[in-house]
């Protein structure tokens, strides 16, 4: 067995497939003078052949892996065009008197140098890229075919000392069932587009091309990133059966997806949302069965630049993630910044106790010009689908009636502005204060839900800072304070007639799933990838099930005993 | 000619798109327009140059622009800049 990068999840055992790099002999003579304006044709040919081929490839990509993934072509395009590279291909030429494929290859070689000596691991895997014009452009002057992978007659698995980008995108999926390179790592283009493709791969395999040859058989762990050739039967019966149980799972997890979480008896739906940073995000959660953002953190919105982001620019990226998960709603966290997370262009002073000051929703309320402008922004998004409003730290009842009254004031000015927004949009608060969490019921009749931010609300019940090695055992989800405080949480809001959800950690703990869902929690938002877990977990318990255990666990004493409880519960599942 | 200073605050530096959409706009004008980096000289024209630069985040430029659209070059680049690149 030989180990390499997991570049693309996935089992596979096939015929091996050499993809041949022919060597390409450069005649180092110089040339007369006079041949000089004849290389350059040359040169210029092999320019235009490369731009036609590189056209029709980028084609080819965005019909079959989307405009996304045939931007690199694009890329590669303007490279052919580019100014700097054609003067130093034909100074080459002019000065050195020398061949146009010995120029070519010059050039390129010196820049593949240049980008394989960068620090940043994006720019030099670009040195593939380069090499791959080059290696089409050198081709191209010679007239030496390139081997095209589009018609291959069998199922076969390529392997290659390197898959360019160009190769890749001409994979045929029918027949090309997985590959793996000896060159590549986790972000080059070539795994990037194995995922695209959905086949298995592994790469930077050291110099297995040389190991095998056509025909052999060979096993392809994407998931560990392994290779195996010529296994022994041992290993080929053990594969089989991996790549079955693989081949079930995605199967199941694509079922899923499209499945509510309700529990086993139809007694109890909740809502599975995912947590997001940024409108991109919202690809995974449609990926993974989400039915809304139930919470989107807008924090990074606002970092790594130098000043405050417009109402426009906030408004774009909001509208992104709203119409990706339409007609499902988006809770757009308002800003959560200062304490550790500061924001350069803010006068944000240090503080003793960071935890405990001057931000979130504490500082929107002295800034109240920010928190307006993102008002605006997200009651304009709304018309693109649906939105919810949800102010962070929140410890009493006066800081949501002056968020609220910073609201109107937010929609009197759209109104003035002739803006459209939307008239009807939720408006929640999280609760992470053990204030909050305990006056659940004063704030109830200000909101129309609550969400539950575990992480911070548990940090602040058990005055525990996680992120303090020597008492972060002491940072216990289960701990009969938090489990009483969520419980108080979530029986305030239906007896006010409003939701609860959890946007916290906890949400996706697969331990923690039993006993919220049997407190009544209304709505689950984790990260995209923990959906389908916790979504299982919900499907296959009855709510009376759930119901008792919440009973049982509230009723310990001691976060171990009610740990052991959720266990005892999770291993018969 | 004119120049400025500049800091490009992108989350993936003048790489992939933002470096494509660079260049591209900066083909647009007739002026030569050059990004000094140390003491490194990149032509904002070229796709390579720019990359071959490794110009991250944080990375502190001249833009230097010469010729007879070098105001409106300097303005609409610095811009671009600026904007974040919509990342």
């Amino acid at each position: 067995m030989l180990k390499g990068v997991a570049a693309s999840p996935g089992i596979e055992i096939g015929k091996v497939y050499i993809l041949q790099k022919p060597v390409i002999e450069i005649n180092q003579n110089s040339i007369t003078p006079e041949k000089i304006p004849l290389e350059l044709k040359r040169l210029i040919n092999a320019l235009e052949v490369s731009k036609s081929q590189l056209a029709k490839i980028r084609d080819r990509a965005e019909k079959e892996l989307g405009a996304e993934k045939a931007r690199i072509f694009e890329a590669h395009l303007m490279i052919l065009e580019d100014a700097v590279l054609l003067d130093a291909f034909t100074d080459m030429i002019k000065t050195q008197h020398i061949t146009a494929e010995n120029a070519l290859t010059r050039v390129i070689n010196e820049y593949v140098e240049t980008f394989e000596a960068m620090p940043d691991e994006y720019l030099r895997e670009r040195a593939a890229d380069i090499k791959d014009i080059g290696e089409r452009l050198v081709k191209n002057v010679l007239g030496i075919p390139i081997q095209s992978l589009t018609d291959l007659s069998e199922e076969v698995i390529i392997i290659a000392k390197d898959l360019t980008p160009s190769d890749t995108a001409q994979l045929n999926k029918e027949k090309v069932i997985a590959f793996a390179a000896d060159m590549g790592g986790p972000t080059s283009h070539t795994a990037i587009m194995a995922r695209s493709l959905e086949i298995p791969a592994v790469v930077g395999l050291g110099d297995f091309s040389l190991q095998a040859k056509d025909g052999d058989t060979v096993i392809i762990d994407g998931n560990k990133g392994a290779v195996i050739l010529n296994p022994g039967e041992e290993d080929l019966q053990k594969y089989r059966k991996l790549r079955y149980d693989y081949q079930q799972y995605i199967k199941e997890l694509k079922e899923l997806k499209e499945l509510p979480a309700v529990t086993a008896d139809q007694l109890r739906r909740v809502e599975m949302s995912a947590n997001i940073g940024t409108p991109k995000d919202c690809e995974g959660a449609n990926a993974n069965g989400a039915e809304g953002v139930g919470l989107y953190r807008t924090e990074f919105l606002y970092m790594d630049r130098s000043s405050l982001p417009s109402e426009e620019e906030q408004y774009e990226a909001y509208k992104a993630a709203v119409e990706a998960m339409a007609p499902n709603p988006v809770i757009i966290r308002t800003l959560d910044i200062g304490g550790d997370k500061k924001l350069p262009y803010l006068d944000m002073p240090d503080e003793l106790n960071p935890f405990l000051g001057w931000r979130a929703i504490r500082m929107c309320l002295d800034r109240t010009e920010i928190l307006k402008a993102q008002l605006k922004a997200i009651l304009r998004a709304g018309c693109h689908g649906r939105v919810r409003i949800m102010y962070p730290m929140i410890s009493g009842v006066h800081e949501v009636r002056r968020a609220n009254a910073i609201l109107n004031e937010a929609r009197e000015e759209l109104e003035r502005e002739g803006k459209a927004y939307d008239l009807n949009v939720q408006v929640g608060i999280m609760i992470e204060i053990p204030s909050a969490a305990i006056t659940a019921d004063i704030l109830a009749k200000e909101v129309d839900f609550f969400s539950i931010g575990t992480n911070d609300l548990i940090q602040y019940t058990l005055a525990v800072d996680r992120m303090n090695e020597r008492i972060s055992c002491l940072y216990e989800p289960l701990h009969p304070a938090v489990l009483r405080l969520i419980k108080n949480v979530i029986d305030a809001s239906h007896r006010a007639g409003i939701w609860t959800g959890m946007c916290g950690e906890m949400a996706g703990d697969p331990q923690a799933t039993p006993i919220l869902l049997g407190m009544g929690l209304d709505e689950f938002s984790m990260s995209a990838s923990s959906i389908p877990r916790v979504k299982e977990i919900i499907r296959s318990l009855t709510y009376p099930q759930a119901q008792d255990l919440a009973r049982q666990a509230l009723a310990l004493e001691n976060p171990d005993e009610i740990r052991k409880l959720a266990l005892s519960l999770e291993q018969t599942l | 000619m004119i120049k400025k200073e500049i800091v490009i605050t992108n989350k993936t530096g003048l790489h992939a798109r933002p470096a494509a959409q660079f260049v591209q706009t900066a083909g647009k004008f007739k002026s030569s327009i050059q990004l000094i980096k140390d003491d490194k000289t990149m032509n904002a024209k070229s796709i390579v140059s720019v990359l071959s630069g490794g110009i991250g985040k944080g990375t502190k430029l001249t833009m230097v622009t010469d010729g007879e659209d070098e105001e409106a070059a300097l303005e609409t680049l610095a811009e671009l800049i600026e904007s974040n690149f919509d990342e």
